[in-house]
């Protein structure tokens, strides 16, 4: 930075100090042979749109940790208040922990003002912290909610920029769910449709972007109710393995028929052994 | 941020997560606005992009500040955002003590305060117009580094490069609204058309004494130029 400070007293927010640090050990690392621990990643596909009523989430279940798949089955769609609900992409701690932490202040704000939290309170909160961090929190989130003022629906960024849609898309599977969604969206739909068109666009992810993957989670969140649909779709249903061959069961068995293997040659090979000491030690059974 | 050029980003390159999740939002841009007499016209494209993939193509980078006070956002859209949101809560809290409406000259200064104060950091470039009763419509740019200065026509964003000479050469003092209207959905279009960063639809917006009236023109209905 330009300016030299001196004798400052230690402000409040994030301390950037060790990051110049962080970035000369990470370039060094690399030339020890050794690679830096790799922050497990929501690869993912999520996706949020307004429709009639209310608003529908949907986020795939595959959680990476470089490319190897951590978790088949992750929740990506996390509770913020009773009427929002959050899908996250990026690093998992981060969406984590971000939206437990505005869970909880939401809460607090909520009880404080006794009435049910607004969306637009939720996104000011969640962008003034991501940006407080200036992108090193690896949160980005679909924001989605009904409150007395209706339906909305917010996309928010690492950096802490934020965009109020009717649909959005986030995540590395983004621009194929984008795709189905600028084909096939229209104001107003009715609830089946729409649950079709985010379902949809979620599937265009997991089968084209290999960061996402598994099953279809879906929230419907409409006035005075919430559908928590987990999961909503199986996309990718894993097959049986063959049971039985023959009415006997194939896995574990190792008894085979008689005849199976054929004999060629038989030789009996006594071995003659000498005794050499006996003992016999009585047990005292009085 | 002043890192060394050479280091690896935290985020290893690799073929899962393409790049565009990885780069920060950017409003590439193209912005306007022109002093008329009683009152000023803005103009902004609409697109918001993360590397090549364009994150909101309906992106409204007019954003209000006062009641007859809005400002055209360039540059991180993090960064504007939060400028303005900023800037909107101290005008607000400023306009209630004073118990009269914000100075444009006001909000501008409050922009310029900011964006030198965090000059290394931001990454802003910001036009604040609007009408107040005591100097009427007055146009002020707060480019990068936190310059401020007020000007009779302003263009900023990526974009702006491509229609310097269009502006320069078009811009007569003293014209009408309606006229100032097409000056800046031209200028606009001319430049969307060359700037990638910079395209969707123009918006437009009319601040005057009667309050603010805005425009949508879609991409179909924007005015056509003889490159083709």
């Amino acid at each position: 930075m330009a300016t030299v400070s001196v004798c400052q007293y230690h402000r409040g927010g994030f301390s950037f100090e060790n990051c110049k640090r962080n970035a000369l050990l990470e370039a060094d690392i690399n030339k020890l042979g050794f690679s830096s621990p790799a922050a497990r990643k929501t690869g993912t596909t999520i996706c949020g749109v307004v429709y009639k009523d209310g608003v529908v989430l949907g986020a795939d279940t595959r959680a990476t940790e470089g490319m190897v798949v951590a978790d088949k089955n992750c929740s990506k769609i996390h509770y913020i208040s009773p009427n929002v609900y959050c899908c996250g992409a990026g690093t998992a701690a981060d969406t984590e922990m971000t939206t437990q932490i505005i869970s909880s202040n939401l809460e607090l704000h909520s009880l404080s003002t006794g009435r049910l939290p607004r969306v637009a309170t939720a996104n000011r909160m969640l962008k003034q912290m991501l940006f407080r961090y200036q992108g090193y929190i690896g949160a980005a989130l679909v924001l989605g909610g009904v409150d007395c003022t209706g339906p909305h629906l917010y996309s928010i960024y690492p950096h802490g920029s934020t965009d109020k849609l009717p649909y959005v898309t986030m995540g590395s599977g983004s621009l194929a769910a984008m795709a189905v969604f600028e084909d096939r969206y229209r104001p107003n739909m009715e609830e089946e449709e729409a649950k079709r068109l985010v379902r949809d666009a979620i599937a265009a992810g997991i089968f084209n972007d290999l960061g996402s993957g598994s099953n279809i989670d879906l929230c419907v969140i409409t006035k005075g109710k919430v559908d928590y649909l987990r999961p909503h779709d199986v996309a990718n249903k894993k097959g049986v393995r063959e049971d039985k061959i023959y009415g006997r069961p194939v896995t574990g068995n190792y008894r085979y028929k008689h005849g199976t293997t054929g004999v060629l040659a038989k030789t009996v090979t006594p071995l003659n052994l000498e005794v050499v000491e006996e003992n016999v030690q009585t047990m005292d059974t009085s | 941020m002043s890192f060394p050029a050479s280091v690896s980003t935290l985020n290893n390159y690799n073929d899962l997560y393409p790049d565009w999740t990885q780069r920060e939002v950017s409003t590439g841009t193209t912005i306007m606005a022109v002093e008329f007499d009683g009152g000023v016209v803005m103009g902004a494209d609409s697109r918001t992009t993360t590397g090549a993939y364009i994150a909101n193509r309906v992106t409204d980078k007019l954003t209000p500040i006062h009641e007859r006070i809005f400002c055209c956002r360039s540059g991180s859209a993090a960064d504007t955002q939060a400028i303005a949101d900023a800037v909107t809560y101290q005008l607000g809290f400023h306009s209630i003590e004073l118990d009269e409406a914000p100075l444009v000259q006001t909000a501008a200064s409050l922009f310029r305060d900011m964006c030198y104060r965090y000059r290394e950091e931001l990454m802003a470039g910001i036009i604040v117009a609007g009408w107040d009763p005591r100097r009427g419509g007055q146009v002020y740019t707060v480019p990068v580094g936190g310059m401020m200065t007020r000007q009779p026509v302003s263009v900023g964003g990526s974009g702006s490069s491509y229609i310097y000479g269009y502006v320069d050469s078009n811009y007569r003092p003293a014209m009408s609204k309606e006229e100032c209207l097409k000056f800046t959905a031209e200028a606009l279009t001319l430049a969307m058309e060359r700037d990638g960063s910079s395209g969707g639809v123009v918006r437009l917006a009319v601040i005057s004494e009667q309050g603010v009236e805005r425009q949508v023109i879609l991409g179909n209905q924007l005015p056509k130029f003889s490159t083709v």
